[in-house]
């Protein structure tokens, strides 16, 4: 008895590292475009998941990589969690031939379709009814593939997302809506835009069943969301989960935030979802401080070698303007 | 081949090919509002319901982004959806789905994703339907690159043009014509497949030549005939689809005939007849003998009172006058 509980917490202590390393890479990796942003490498605006990490580990955790996901252009991370390859991702951000996207989707168009990535839309809620479609395409295959989507709480105002909402009520399709809840829509208080007290609320107009769960608790985030999963590759039909988070960066970077007290801000890094999963760690005594100083270090030795070797890679060729639009 | 002696209506060809298109391919389904048990409120999926059942002939809401959304996730995951979108109008209520999303996610996708969906629908004035119910709008669609658009004119190229719509590999915009449903003239039996952007001459002739697609190929068959009494000689062209569009069968017939008459439906300004005589600018007047002309619908919202709104619209006999004028003017 004693052995297979020594052997069940060894498994749940190496789950919780590797979540760890997984929010780690997202955060090193956001940090690296961060600075390329600010050395005008990338175009056009640049939307940082800083602080958000655990929502994306821990709601992807039970998704398998022939799973569909559709994300925003806050996404990336999602994107790394879902499987898709580092340096794919690095290189699309850059605007790379060897980005996932050959370049022309960029940092808000992120797909990778051999790892179920449907796509990131720029256009807010825009991918909610897209990903209800694909676990459409799920339910007429019946081969046991669900849908997730990753939304903000500004989407839940826009039409498409009650029409999405009611298509996969009505028709009992297998999906996930995990909406990150990190209080703002670009620079609007969430609470000033919606009389609810949680924008879950609006799930049970479709009788859709939802929860709310710390965003920042990777373990927890997991365990809701992995519920939901197991509904809905179960016939069960839609789950919302409404995940409550902060972002610690801007909307955008160069985002002046006077929208919100630094105040407001300091609290919230209280609660940085990888300094509270740390704490558990070397509480728990899953691993020392010198092996998690070492990991640390070798999750940013890994996006530096990957980041150089992407910023050598070859630009697009002209011609490939012209490809792929029919 | 020959044609058969199976006279359809445009309603009957169009359900002919979604009937053969999901016998075929398994892949197929619609989704629409109205279209399973009652079989489209102009009748063009019935009896499909009944074949193949609840799953593949999908009663939506009232909710068409949300309903193109999904056609579009299932299409990304590849099944090959037609989604029925009851009157053109009301895409506009969806045009992210269709502008920002459909027609995009393949380039911006690096070519990883293909959206094989279609959207069958319909416009057109000349019924009564007031100003959100009388559209045509295939230039607004086509001036979005990612998209085909097609507005075939008789049952023949319907049932073959919505075939090959439904094996794209890209979002089609398939555009029928409310007033040509009961229009009755051959199909063939078999499995003919029109390639879009193909146009073809429904008319051969040498002193004009007058380009159209949907319900306006009738109306300058109708204008050429009367020409023909008067011994002018139209040469008729039918461009079926706007998008990708025929620019070789326009250039060649109008080498011939060293004029041109566009007529469309949709609004003068911006219309997809500007485009086709700005392509023929681009490429010299060389064997232009006249200037091109249009006859267009007015640039107004599409009124109520039946006068007022066939007054706005193009007809046979504006045609005649155009093509008339202009051989007088340039003989
Ligand atoms: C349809 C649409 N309207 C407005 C915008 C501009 N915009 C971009 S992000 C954003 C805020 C979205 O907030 P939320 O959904 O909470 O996501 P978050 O940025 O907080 O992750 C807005 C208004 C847009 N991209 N799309
Ligand atoms: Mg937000």
């Amino acid at each position: 008895m004693e052995g297979t509980f020594t052997h069940r917490e060894e498994d749940h202590a190496r789950q919780f590292l590797q979540w760890y390393e997984l929010m780690l890479t997202i955060r090193r990796f956001e940090e690296q475009t961060i600075e390329w942003y600010q050395r005008g490498l990338i175009g056009g605006s640049l939307h940082p998941a800083i602080g958000q990490e655990a929502i994306a580990v821990g709601a992807l955790d039970a998704v398998r990589p022939t799973d569909y996901m559709t994300m925003t252009y806050r996404g990336r991370g999602q994107a790394l969690a879902k499987g898709a390859s580092l340096e794919g991702v690095m290189a699309e951000v850059l605007g790379k031939a060897s980005g996932l996207c050959k370049g022309k989707g960029g940092p808000m168009h992120i797909t990778d379709v051999t790892h179920g990535i449907i796509g990131a839309n720029a256009i807010v809620a825009a991918g909610i009814p897209i990903a209800v479609g694909a676990a459409l395409a799920a339910h007429l295959a019946g081969d046991g593939r669900i849908a997730v989507t990753f939304f903000g709480d500004g989407a839940v105002n826009q039409g498409v997302f009650h029409e999405a909402l009611n298509l996969a009520a009505i028709w009992t399709l297998p999906i996930v809506f995990v909406c990150e809840n990190n209080l703002y829509s670009e620079m609007t208080p969430i609470r000033e835009m919606v009389k609810n007290e949680a924008v879950s609320e609006r799930a049970a107009a479709y009788r859709i069943p939802a929860a709310v769960v710390d965003g920042n608790d990777v373990a927890a985030v997991a365990e809701t969301v992995g519920m939901a999963i197991d509904r809905a590759r179960s016939g069960g039909g839609p789950t919302f989960i409404e995940a409550l988070t902060y972002r610690f960066v801007g909307h955008m970077v160069g985002d002046p935030e006077t929208y919100r007290s630094r105040e407001e801000v300091a609290q919230w890094r209280e609660k940085d979802p990888i300094l509270q999963a740390r704490r558990r760690i070397e509480a728990e005594g899953w691993a020392t401080p010198e092996s998690l100083t070492a990991l640390d270090d070798r999750v940013t030795a890994r996006i530096r070698t990957a980041a150089e070797q992407v910023l050598q890679a070859p630009e697009p060729d002209l011609e490939e303007r012209l490809a792929d639009v029919y | 081949m020959s044609i058969s002696d199976t006279d359809r209506t445009m309603a009957q060809a169009l359900n002919d090919a979604l009937r053969e298109e999901m016998e075929r391919d398994p892949r197929v389904f619609l989704m629409g509002e109205d279209i399973g048990h009652y079989g489209g409120v102009f009748g063009v999926t019935r009896g499909l319901f009944a074949q193949f059942g609840p799953e593949r002939v999908r009663d939506t809401p009232i909710s068409e982004s949300g309903f193109i959304g999904a056609a579009i996730g299932a299409a990304a995951a590849g099944w090959r959806p037609v989604v029925e979108i009851m009157w053109i109008d009301f895409a506009m209520v969806a045009m992210d789905q269709i502008v920002n999303q459909a027609a995009k996610m393949r380039y911006m996708s690096g070519g990883q994703l293909k959206i094989p969906l279609v959207i069958r629908t319909q416009e057109g004035a000349g019924r009564g339907n007031g100003a959100q119910h009388s559209q045509s709008l295939e230039s607004m669609f086509a001036q979005v690159p990612g998209l085909k658009v097609v507005a075939p004119s008789n049952p023949r190229d319907a049932k073959a043009l919505l075939k090959a719509a439904i094996r794209e590999d890209s979002p089609v915009l398939f555009i029928e014509h409310k007033l040509l449903y009961g229009f009755r003239g051959p199909v063939l039996p078999t499995d003919e497949v029109v390639p879009l952007g193909i146009a073809s001459v429904v008319r051969p002739g040498s002193d004009v030549t007058i380009l159209s697609l949907s319900r306006m190929v009738h109306f300058c068959l109708e204008a050429a005939q009367k020409l023909a009494n008067m011994g002018i000689e139209a040469e008729v062209i039918d461009l079926r689809s706007v998008q990708p569009w025929d620019i070789d069968a326009v250039a060649k017939s109008v080498q011939k005939t060293g004029r041109l008459v566009i007529v469309h439906e949709a609004h003068r300004s911006f219309g997809w007849g500007a485009e086709i005589a700005a392509t023929l600018a681009e490429r010299g007047f060389d064997h232009l003998l006249a200037p091109i002309r249009r006859v267009c619908s007015d640039d107004v919202p599409f009124p109520y009172n039946r006068q007022l709104e066939r007054a706005v619209m193009p007809d046979p006999q504006r045609i005649v006058t155009t093509v008339q004028e202009l051989l007088r003017d340039y003989p």
